[in-house]
């Protein structure tokens, strides 16, 4: 023990002797680790709030397919469905997209039918009466409006339409309610001058949840040109949009670990006419090669260790106290609206271990192996150069 | 051997201070009651992220080939068209191919 920490001792004291370099080498390493940290903190506290508010999204959603794309489904296809055994109800829904050339952004309008009594995020009422409408913060703070105010839109023939402002979804509600305007179903159809036999899609709620499966397969045999999307197959595109895989993943943590491999390569190639002749002087004072190995050892670990917790602290901060400024742009893309979010911590620990093993690892080999190739040489021949 | 120890106590303390913080998750889990009420009420199936194109606004409800709508293999419109890909293949699109059970002569 005591051997050991003079070897680290002597360690501190030779990497002290190159502050500049092993300083800049701890800044480029931990920001290397900060940048892949981010994006694991990131992509999983989505994931998380993603699977933990949507397990109660419709059992199964039911489009209609048209010449390959998402179209209209005609409403009398619920008889179809409500027949089927296991079928608890079937609802059809009206919502759709609107683009608002005012504040240039794209808006969801999501028809409401008998809204119930107080939802918890949202501050006043679901709009019940014709020209009445609840807004998502995003918009809101878009267009300015206050509860009681009115909001105007111009439906499909450019008509103005005025809408009373009846509640405002609170801001903690932002990732699920960002862009939304929730009007009557009866007033949205109107405004989208939708025909009455029509939906966007149909809800389907069903008695067992393990009948999902069997129920979209029958109705996709008695209704063939319909496409059932079921809510697991609603978690699982969340899970993957999110995982080591995702675009964000591979855009940015790729990028981030070929420059780790550029500095471990750099490491691994050699190592400086300074270095070498310290070995060269330590071995010949007497130090045994396995001596230098653990010297070396140490230097591997004292840098990437600490990089790497410098690295995990300051990606932790960047996205669960700010917000994830630098990665936020990625996913907003073109977007005018984009919710303001503050995430829960959520650490997925193999994802962590894994980005442990796969830095700090493959460092230590690198500062070991030149360092060993230097140490088994003749002290004499070393220090010649 | 003063350094040493110091590194070793620095360590430590950022040893422990990450692992707090990476805790604090497991503890600070927000309940997720309320945002379940909206989405059974409203019928919400995607996060409201990025609103810029129908595919990136809903993942989970545009086609398979949605990030190419225009003609196959067309390059994409939006950035976050790369940062967001198209849903994965479920049940619903899967194709299975099973023996024929005629008997031949």
């Amino acid at each position: 023990m005591r051997r050991q920490l003079k070897i680290l001792e002597y360690t501190l004291s030779s990497l002290i002797r190159r502050k500049a370099k092993n300083f800049s080498l701890i800044v480029v390493y931990a920001f290397t680790i900060a940048t892949l940290g981010s994006v694991l903190f990131l992509t999983h506290a989505l994931k998380e709030e993603a699977t933990g508010s949507l397990t109660e999204a419709p059992a199964l959603t039911v489009q209609r397919i048209s010449a390959g794309r998402h179209d209209l489904i005609p409403t009398h296809y619920t008889t179809t469905i409500k027949h089927l055994p296991g079928v608890k109800s079937v609802t059809p829904r009206v919502w759709g997209y609107y683009y608002d050339s005012l504040i240039k952004a794209n808006l969801t309008l999501i028809g409401s039918n008998n809204p119930p009594a107080e939802l918890l995020l949202l501050d006043g009422n679901l709009p019940e009466n014709p020209q009445e409408c609840a807004i998502g913060k995003g918009v809101a703070d878009a267009f300015g409006p206050a509860i009681g105010d009115n909001l105007v839109l111009e439906d499909n023939e450019q008509k103005s339409n005025r809408f009373k402002i009846t509640g405002i979804f609170q801001a903690e509600s932002s990732l699920l309610t960002n862009d939304l305007v929730i009007l009557p179903e009866t007033t949205l159809r109107t405004f989208f001058s939708m025909d009455p036999e029509m939906a966007t899609d149909l809800v389907v709620e069903v008695y067992n949840p393990r009948e999902i499966k069997t129920l979209a397969k029958k109705i996709k045999y008695l209704l063939p040109d319909t496409r059932p999307i079921s809510r697991d197959e609603i978690l699982h595109t969340y899970d993957t949009l999110f995982n080591w895989r995702s675009g964000m993943m591979l855009a940015v943590a790729i990028a981030a670990l070929i420059s780790f491999c550029i500095l471990a390569w750099d490491k691994a190639t050699g190592i400086s006419a300074t270095e070498k002749q310290e070995i060269g002087i330590l071995k010949a004072l007497g130090w045994e090669t396995a001596d230098v190995l653990t010297a070396k050892f140490w230097e591997g670990l004292v840098l990437s260790l600490t990089s790497f917790l410098l690295g995990i602290l300051a990606a932790w901060i960047h996205v669960f106290v700010f917000a994830a400024p630098a990665l936020v742009p990625l996913l907003k893309g073109w977007s005018v609206l984009f919710p303001k979010f503050q995430l829960t911590p959520a650490i997925d620990f193999y994802q962590l271990f894994v980005l442990a093993f796969l830095t700090i690892g493959p460092y230590l080999v690198c500062t070991i192996i030149p360092s060993w190739k230097t140490a088994v040489t003749d002290p004499e021949q070393i220090m010649r150069g | 051997m003063i350094r040493a120890i110091a590194y070793l106590a620095l360590t430590t303390f950022l040893a422990a201070a990450t692992t707090s913080l990476l805790l604090v998750g497991t503890t600070q889990s927000s309940d997720p009651s309320a945002k379940r009420q909206l989405v059974k009420v409203l019928g919400i199936s995607d996060l409201s992220l990025s609103s810029e194109a129908r595919y990136t606004r809903h993942p989970t409800q545009a086609d398979v080939f949605a990030a190419f709508q225009d003609f196959p293999g067309a390059f994409e419109h939006f950035p976050t068209g790369s940062m967001i890909p198209p849903r994965p293949i479920g049940f619903a699109s899967q194709v299975r191919i099973q023996p024929s059970t005629e008997k031949q002569d």
